[in-house]
């Protein structure tokens, strides 16, 4: 379970960018690189520390879906990389 | 012919100067000397061009990398292209100062060898007194700030049976990963390697135990370990496969497929200083020698595996198997796999050679 207040945000040697050579973004971690899709992009380039209620509100405007349908999804995919340590909660 | 991948990653030898001399030093017999050195602005370049041909990675090494004064610099110019820099060192030459700047340089990564877990041992080993202390104030400092730090635990016969202690040590001081890195016989390395070498029942008995501990510290840190080469059946596709994935600059600016890459003679090798770094990766003879699948002899050529080996080592081929176009020799399906087996049962007890700056010593 993630907090109802968590303020997911990427530690320090962790970086999104874009891989513009093979059209493409990517999460550069110690010794892996992870491939992310542009749903992945929106809810990483989110991870600053404003909180997970801030995220899902704005993500729910950028998808047009609402808040309570992206949220178990938002949570999930940002549990996957926290357990990797990729992202801190 | 189709369009070559770009490289992902890319490794950078700063300098092969050191302050430590150890037996296993992997680097080239003749060492660039200071002299020849790339200066900032050619480096500088050489990670620009880097960036823009779609490396993402790039590994700081060296010799010892910070032994180089301009390398906050070299990094801040790194992380504002958006490099991810990866600091491989020997921690021996870093006080707590020099870390923050690299820190607020951009740095991502530390990796930090250790030699053993006993001081006196390990400065032995390393060839400097009070160097593991250093080593391990310099893990604190990047731990400290909040940099993610890997422990390099370099292993052989001196020191294969400490491998728990060194995981629960790296673990201690904040490591979130562990390499076990059994030593792999190139350059100096290759002239200690009868005394290097574990015995057969050592190798198997440090096996089981990566296991075990991976499985008790599970989330605790990540231990990444391989069997050592000559104990093995199946060979690294080394490198990701030649000119595939990882360009290596030497500290004078060539341009290698791996570090190993110049002990395979007839390569003809480019330097920065005359070609661009994507004429290199895409045209120069060396990188294109071992390219793909098609320089290959029996017994690779009608094998299955050969995609996912990609023929293992062709420096180790050169050394064991006596052409760079052979089976690597871990392989069991070579007719040289018999002759590691009694490379190893004949490697004994004994005193290593330290490392010295050239062969002629």
């Amino acid at each position: 379970m993630i907090a109802a207040d968590a303020k997911p945000f990427l530690p320090r040697g962790v970086r999104l960018r874009e891989d513009k050579v093979r059209s493409r973004w990517v999460l550069l971690a110690p010794e892996r690189i992870f491939e992310i899709d542009h749903i992945g992009v929106e809810i990483l380039k989110r991870c600053d520390g404003r909180g997970i209620n801030v995220m899902v509100e704005e993500l729910s405007a950028v998808f047009g879906a609402a808040p309570s349908d992206i949220r178990g999804d938002v949570e999930s995919f940002l549990k996957d990389f926290a357990v990797k340590g990729i992202v801190s909660l | 012919m189709s369009k070559i991948a770009p490289p992902i990653g890319l490794l950078a030898e700063l300098t092969h100067r050191c302050p430590l001399q150890c037996a296993y030093c992997s680097n080239p017999l003749n060492l660039d000397r200071r002299g020849v050195e790339m200066s900032t602005e050619q480096w500088k370049s050489v990670f620009t061009q880097a960036n823009d041909l779609g490396v993402l990675q790039l590994h700081l090494s060296g010799g010892e990398p910070t032994a180089r004064n301009d390398l906050e610099e070299i990094v801040a110019h790194c992380a504002g292209l958006g490099l991810y820099t990866n600091l491989i060192t020997s921690g021996v030459l870093v006080d707590d100062a020099r870390m923050k700047r690299l820190f607020d340089a951009g740095l991502d990564h530390v990796q930090l060898s250790l030699q053993d877990v006993d001081p006196l041992n390990a400065d032995t080993i390393g060839g400097l007194k009070g160097g593991h202390a250093k080593k391990l104030a310099l893990g604190e400092a990047v731990v400290k700030l909040g940099l993610p730090l890997t422990v390099n635990a370099v292993i052989h016969r001196h020191n294969i049976g400490s491998i728990e202690t060194m995981v629960r040590l790296a673990l201690n001081m904040g490591a979130r990963r562990v390499e076990i890195a059994h030593v792999q016989y190139y350059g100096w390395a290759l002239k200690n390697r009868n005394h290097l070498m574990p015995t057969r029942e050592q190798a198997v008995e440090a096996d089981k135990l990566v296991r075990h501990l991976r499985q008790e510290l599970h989330g605790q840190i990540v231990i990444d370990s391989v069997i050592p080469d000559y104990f093995a059946r199946v060979p690294k596709p080394c490198m990701g496969g030649w000119g595939a994935r990882v360009i290596n600059v030497t500290p004078s600016g060539k341009i290698l497929p791996c570090h190993a890459a110049e002990t395979i003679p007839g390569l003809e090798f480019w330097t920065v200083k005359d070609h661009s770094l994507a004429d290199i990766w895409n045209a120069s003879p060396a990188f294109n020698a071992y390219r793909g699948l098609d320089w290959m002899e029996e017994p690779c050529v009608s094998c299955d595996k050969k995609a996912s080996c990609k023929g293992g080592c062709r420096c180790q081929a050169l050394a064991l198997a006596g052409r760079a176009t052979a089976a690597d020799p871990v392989c069991e399906l070579s007719p040289f796999h018999g002759g590691l087996e009694q490379l190893a049962v004949a490697a004994t007890d004994g005193p290593l050679m330290p490392r010295r700056i050239t062969a002629e010593t």
